[in-house]
């Protein structure tokens, strides 16, 4: 059988492991939760942007399944007004200074951009206006 | 101006896009919703503009008032029934836009904050490859499907041997392109990747015959939405990335709608040579050796005045003879007579999704009139005179009777269940399909031969 003396030295022995073993499990602890708001404030951009993109389509689906059959042209010819929003690359590539191959490339989607934003808009609101309630 | 505020900014942008769809959901809406999105590209161009890496205006000034002007004329200008390839040839420019940023943004990293030349980020190459190939896809395709559309090319379906497989090569070729560019990053595999994307938009439209239209624009519309959120990946722009989706969607759903309604797979539409055959195959027989009973104008407008209810049904065929005008015409002096009038729409009829709405709204028919299939297919049975002006296909009961029919399961409208039937048609010949329609031949069927305007003119004239 045990003598209580080693049984004693046991339980102080057990007694700092758990001690040590707790210290561990607090540091742990925050670095977990430093490793948590570190993803919660950006994860990697990509994963970012995949959310928005996600969301985004989520948003589209649900929003054009609303739209009324008969305004299905206008919707096309605004869909694609819309999608010139390429245009935001274009000036960036076309907005420094001095003349570059980017800066050629950046005119010209520029140009093709601005072509389907007014005519885009336009278009579609010469559709609609016909779609008016006629008195 | 500070990134969180032009990110705020173009966070407003965005919402503003979606309201513009939003408001689509009634013609009352509607109009507001174009202007929150034009609020919305303002808010846009401005933010960028006063981003501080946009230093030099000339240029841009230049791009903008040239292409403004050149965006106002046209769509002052355009006819409404050449809608659809006003839309094909808009959805190129995007295409061919993404691809240019992408090019700026290969050549001049810096600019974007996506690393140095010859060292761009690995994710941000990815995203550059993506938005490149489906822009360059998009373009191309688009060109395609705008000269089908314009009568430039025959909208006939282009086939040839080997089709399929060249296609699944250049598939293949350019997922392989895709893989050799993000790990090399060289100027020749970019420009390779490049041109074999648009050898492949110009080849994946080729074999669509101009009947299936519809579908493909949708699909186009789909693409130019999906190049521009890849070139927002590539930029790290929300704005870029959720219009991108947005449009993305939406043509993926009407690209779904006009599917089924022919009762088509996308695939069996991408795949092409539909209606190969075409509408002379089938023409041949038919008058010959079967009776149809064919009339004049006065026999029209006899029994147009004496019904007690029409259904208009309208198809490609009003679009193409400009009929839509004398159309009104004729249907307001039915109204005048105490008939009840009113149009019935198949998904697919014309040549984009709502093309038919837009022309019979341009000639002024009131919205409510108008009909979709589902509403008013009931509503045959109980009526005195359906009358089908240039519509074929989407009016032919072998859609609902027999099995081995090309058309078998495509939704029609039930105007067979009408007392009479009047169609107005140039010839016997049947429509894209290639399918005879046996509505033409039974008892209550009376054929008006002549062109859609016209016909009208004729019977607007016999009706005064």
């Amino acid at each position: 059988m045990a003598d209580p003396a080693s049984l004693a030295q046991t339980a102080g022995e057990l007694a700092g492991n758990a001690h040590d073993l707790a210290q561990r499990l607090d540091a742990l602890a925050r670095q977990l939760t430093a490793v948590h708001t570190q993803a919660a404030h950006a994860g990697t951009p990509f994963v970012f942007e995949l959310t928005v993109f996600a969301l985004a389509v989520f948003v589209g689906y649900y929003v054009v399944w609303r739209v009324t059959p008969a305004l299905h042209s206008p919707l096309m010819s605004v869909t694609n007004a819309v999608s010139s929003v390429i245009i935001v690359g274009a000036l960036i590539a076309a907005g420094p200074p001095g003349i570059s191959f980017a800066k050629i490339m950046g005119f010209i989607a520029v140009t093709l951009a601005a072509v389907n934003i007014f005519g885009g808009f336009i278009v579609t609101q010469r559709m609609l206006q016909m779609f008016q309630r006629k008195k | 101006m500070g990134e969180s505020y032009s990110a705020f900014l173009y966070l407003i942008a965005s919402i503003c896009f979606i309201m513009a769809l939003k408001g689509l959901s009634s013609p009352d809406t509607a109009r507001h919703g174009n202007y929150f999105g034009i609020a919305g590209m303002v808010i846009a161009v401005l933010t960028t503009l006063a981003t501080p890496q946009v230093v030099s205006f000339w240029l841009i000034i230049a791009g903008l008032v040239i292409g403004g002007a050149v965006g106002t004329f046209i769509a002052r200008q355009i006819q409404m029934t050449a809608l659809p390839q006003l839309v094909a040839a808009f959805h190129s420019l995007v295409g061919l836009a993404a691809v240019c940023v992408a090019c700026a943004a290969f050549a001049a990293p810096e600019d974007y904050g996506i690393g140095v030349r010859g060292n761009i980020e690995g994710a941000s190459l990815v995203e550059m490859a993506l938005g490149l190939t489906i822009g360059a896809i998009t373009f191309t395709g688009s060109v395609v499907a705008f000269a089908k559309l314009q009568g430039l090319v025959s909208g006939a379906p282009l086939v040839f041997k080997g089709q399929h497989l060249l296609n699944a090569l250049l598939g293949a070729g350019l997922i392989l392109l895709i893989v050799l560019f993000v790990m090399t990053e060289a100027t020749p595999v970019f420009v390779l990747l490049v041109l074999l994307s648009l050898a492949f938009g110009f080849l994946l439209i080729l074999p669509i015959g101009g009947a299936d239209m519809p579908v493909v624009i949708s699909m186009l519309n789909s693409y130019s939405g999906w190049a521009a959120a890849g070139i927002g990946f590539t930029l790290s722009n929300s704005l870029l990335i959720i219009t991108g989706a947005l449009v993305g969607s939406s043509g993926a759903i009407l690209s779904y709608v006009m599917c089924k309604g022919m009762n088509r797979s996308i695939f069996n539409v991408i795949l092409g040579g539909f209606g190969t055959e075409g509408g002379a195959a089938a023409a041949g027989p038919g008058v010959g050796d079967r009776m149809v009973k064919s009339g004049s104008a006065e026999d029209a407008a006899f029994i147009l005045k004496n019904a007690g209810s029409v259904i208009i049904v309208p198809g490609y065929g009003m679009a193409v003879a400009q009929a839509q005008h004398s159309l009104k015409a004729m249907a307001d002096l039915l109204k005048k007579d105490g008939v009840k009038v009113s149009y019935a729409i198949h998904p697919v009829a014309g040549r984009m999704p709502g093309h038919m709405n837009v022309l019979l709204a341009e000639a002024n028919v009131p919205y409510d009139d108008v009909k979709e299939l589902d509403e008013i297919n009931r509503e045959f049975s109980s009526t005195d005179v359906a009358f089908v002006i240039g519509a074929n296909d989407v009016t032919n009961p072998a859609a609902k009777t027999d099995p081995s029919s090309a058309i078998y399961g495509m939704p029609i409208l039930d105007v067979e269940n009408a007392k009479t039937v009047l169609f107005v048609k140039r010839s016997m010949a049947s429509g894209y399909a290639g399918v005879e329609n046996e509505l033409f031949f039974r008892d209550n069927t009376m054929m008006l031969f002549g062109d859609a305007k016209k016909m009208c003119d004729d019977i607007i004239k016999a009706l005064e």
